[in-house]
């Protein structure tokens, strides 16, 4: 059905033309499905964007042939693209709030696609919009038409836009990552119905993802891009099993799965014995969060307690909404909480407000590592201005050492001297993690509070990472409080694990006991939609 | 700020430049115009408020853009009111600058009653058709250049407190504004060292636009008798005493000040993005 020959993709940018896709060849058939693994600028989204012919700005095909059902989508004219485009060739975009329009009622916006490709007249267009909204399992879809963007979920969302990508039948869905910004059990319950779909209708997928577990378990034929070229395919078992290229074993001994060592994601990592525990540290008793909402009060979290020793590491797992976010920023003291206590060595956090904590001497003692990197570091700052923040408030030591200090804990974390004159957005990904990282160490704390510091990186960039951390956490003796969706990471670097759902605590206890004989069915839930690329 | 990092400023400045032509004649304009501010007055021909027995000749070899009803030369009137009419314009944004900055941040961080009170002040003053504000508080405080000033300044101060309210307030909660509470900051040291200059880039499109108003503005108050008051060379003055001449022909009187004006107008307006791209440092590569 599609057949790409030595495809090449350009862009013109202020620094030179970039070659983003290097003359790469793919084969799909009718009703297969087709995976294509890489990490972030490996060309696999512009990949897709040129079958489309929705390149960015400065974008082209250089060359090559894309052959879909006897057109060359290559050199078609644009009216026969825009036919194309939502009929024959479909597309699910990564975030699916970006991708629907936050002002038009969903309903509308499939009716939109419909009548534009006259599936539907002006009498019949809502009831087959409501018939596409039945179609991937919303509930009560007749109520849903009315909704807008931002009252859906964002699985609700990610539902209603594959109901627009599939509403008028098309023969090929490109979905390029459709589950990334998703709960696990939201990602599970999405990729399920794509599959589906697609074999009821005997419909071409062509799935781009980072995560080399999902890629497995969805996929029939595996393609792994690299720097814009295709080093490996094949199929899920065989590449899984025996894969050959040394890209790709680096990146399936990178991917998380149960049972896995932390060391065993880094080629020749070595494993850090574990550092004994010592007195309490940290003991959160009782602690309550309530908003007061606009239909009524907000019940955040209902009630947490959970004591955590010094050098040890807990695990905080929940699912968006589940309040671990505003457990761990009530520990940095970033703001207050409703009722309860929380005791840092022996006193209590609670007398002294949030908003006068600045200047509280714990203030060092705690520090947090944020989720999104990119967010978390000011964009007019230099990796080593960041860097330097705290130990400008909290250190009380002269320019000289700071400086001294920087460098110091920038070697700690793994970043060259020439990084540290660089701005944020001058960084990668993974630099700016280390940034954010030494930045929380520089002033020394007893206690780091990792927000999911790897949730926005690479599986190879986040095993880098995640052995920095076990490193660190050893050689400084260093307590963490590890928040994450993703008991995968979790079971690798913690000792205990609290999983929470909706602001209350569902179990605690061991990280090897509760994932070897879950109490709680939620915690269940969560391990089965763990994905493993080992089946 | 270091030397290294005083380099790559400058070098940045060179590159924005560089890479946009429009901005390059901007900058060009620019410096021709403070240079008649500073150094215009010794420069000009002719004393700029020295009457003569020339009066009313079209521009000719000795005077470039003609002479006045009392035989002043209007060259040399254009060249000297270039400093009066600055200072009027960068006072009354630097003044608006300052307040609208203070203003926006308080609402957009802080909120609340704050914001409140704040936002519904400066509404008022929207309100008003701001020409009219402007001539009320002149009219009320008195016929100085200074009064001329703080009207304009009172005007333009909204438009600021609002870009700034805008910037801050989606900034507050931002991973950096967190990570600057952890480090120990205080809320004023977070809300001006961390949010606020990220606020800039699109306050230097606000600056730019607001050089040509203020620049109008003045001269606007000049022209209907508040502000300024002859013989003081002044482009607005100039305009209004020269519209009486126009209908019997003499048409330098009022063009020339006028163009000077548009060129000078334009060439605030002109500036925008590139003083946009210079304070961001996001362009830097």
């Amino acid at each position: 059905m599609l057949e790409i020959r030595d495809l090449r993709v350009q862009f013109e940018t202020r620094n030179g033309t970039v070659d983003a896709v290097r003359g790469i060849d793919l084969d799909l058939a009718r009703g297969e499905t087709l995976g294509i693994v890489g990490e972030s600028g490996s060309g696999k989204s512009v990949t897709a964007f040129s079958m489309l012919r929705i390149l960015d700005a400065g974008g082209e095909i250089a060359s090559g042939r894309l052959s879909y059902g006897g057109i060359d989508l290559a050199q078609a004219d644009d009216a026969a693209m825009n036919d194309i485009r939502g009929r024959e060739i479909s597309m699910i975009f990564q975030n699916p709030r970006a991708a629907l329009n936050p002002v038009r009622k969903v309903g509308h916006q499939i009716e939109d696609v419909l009548r534009q490709h006259a599936q539907a007249t002006a009498q019949d267009a809502r009831d087959k919009a409501i018939a596409a909204l039945q179609e991937v399992e919303i509930k009560d879809a007749a109520a849903r038409y009315h909704a807008y963007p931002f009252e859906l979920s964002g699985g609700m969302c990610q539902r209603v836009v594959i109901a627009l990508a599939l509403a008028c039948r098309p023969q090929l869905l490109i979905a390029d990552e459709p589950t990334t910004g998703l709960d696990v059990t939201t990602q599970k319950t999405v990729m399920d119905l794509i599959q589906a779909l697609a074999q009821d209708r005997q419909m071409g997928v062509i799935l781009i993802t980072h995560d080399l577990g999902l890629a497995g378990m969805y996929c029939d034929q595996l393609v792994v891009m690299k720097d814009g070229e295709i080093v490996e395919k094949g199929a899920p078992g065989v590449l899984t099993k025996s894969a050959a290229h040394a890209y790709t074993k680096r990146l399936l001994a990178a991917t998380p799965h149960k049972g896995k060592m932390l060391h065993e994601l880094v080629v020749d990592g070595t494993a850090q014995p574990l550092p004994a525990q010592g007195e309490l540290l940290l003991s959160v008793q009782d602690v309550t969060k309530t908003y007061e909402g606009k239909s009524g009060a907000v019940h955040a979290l209902r009630g947490v307690s959970f004591d955590l020793h010094k050098g040890g590491c807990l695990g905080l797992v929940g699912e968006s909404g589940s309040g671990k976010s505003t457990v761990s920023s009530i520990i940095a003291r970033l703001q207050d909480a409703t009722t309860g206590d929380v005791q840092f060595a022996g006193a209590s956090l609670f007398d002294v407000p949030a908003a006068k904590f600045a200047s509280d001497p714990r203030r060092s003692q705690i520090q947090m590592v944020f989720q999104d990197a990119t967010d978390s570091l000011n964009p007019r700052h230099t990796a080593a201005q960041c860097i330097e923040e705290p130990l400008r408030h909290l250190a009380g030591i002269g320019r000289r050492a700071r400086r001294d200090r920087v460098q110091e804990i920038a070697g700690l974390v793994g970043l060259p001297d020439t990084l540290l004159s660089r701005l944020p957005h001058q960084l990668s990904g993974g630099q700016k993690a280390r940034v954010g990282i030494a930045r929380a160490l520089a002033v020394e704390p007893q206690l780091l509070i990792l927000d999911e510091p790897t949730a926005a990186l690479d599986v190879s960039i986040q095993a880098v990472v995640l052995n920095l951390l076990a490193e660190l956490r050893h050689r400084l003796r260093l307590t963490y409080l590890f928040v994450s969706h993703d008991l995968a990471v979790v079971q690798m670097l913690c000792d205990n694990v609290v999983v929470m759902r909706s602001g209350k605590m569902e179990e605690i206890g061991p990280t090897r006991d509760v994932l070897a004989s879950p109490q709680s069915a939620y915690t269940q839930q969560l391990l089965d939609a763990m994905p493993s690329p080992a089946h | 700020m270091s030397t290294a990092e005083q380099q790559s400023f400058i070098g940045h400045v060179g590159y924005v430049l560089r890479q946009n032509p429009v901005t390059m004649i901007a900058f060009g304009m620019l410096a021709a115009l403070v240079f008649c501010a500073v150094f215009g007055p010794s420069l000009v021909p002719y004393d700029p408020l020295a009457s003569s027995d020339k009066i009313l000749q079209p521009p000719n070899a000795s005077h470039w853009f003609g002479t006045d009803h009392l035989g002043r030369d209007v060259f040399s009137r254009v060249v000297v009111a270039t400093r009066l009419d600055m200072v009027i314009s960068i006072g009354a944004v630097a003044l608006s600058f300052v307040a609208g900055s203070i203003l926006g941040c308080v609402a957009g961080y802080w909120g609340g009653w704050f914001d409140s009170i704040i936002s519904r002040g400066l509404d008022m003053i929207m309100a008003f058709p701001l020409f009219v504000l402007a001539m009320g508080i002149v009219a009320a405080l008195g016929n100085t250049v200074e009064n001329v000033i703080y009207a304009t300044a009172v005007i333009n101060t909204p438009f600021y407190a609002r870009v700034v309210r805008a910037e801050v307030n989606i900034r507050r909660e931002a991973g950096f504004v967190q990570a600057a509470k952890l480090a120990g900051n205080s809320d004023l040291r977070v809300v001006a060292l961390h949010i606020f200059p990220n606020a800039l880039p699109p306050m230097m499109v606000q600056v730019s636009l607001n050089m040509g108003w203020a620049v109008l503005n003045a001269a606007g108050l000049s022209f209907i008798g508040l502000g300024v008051r002859p013989p003081t060379p002044e482009w607005g003055i100039m305009v209004a005493e020269g519209a009486n001449y126009i209908i019997s022909g003499e048409w330098w009187l009022a063009v020339f000040p006028g163009l000077w004006l548009m060129l000078a107008v334009f060439t605030f307006n002109l500036l925008g993005d590139g003083l946009r791209d210079m304070v961001d440092p996001r362009q830097r590569r």
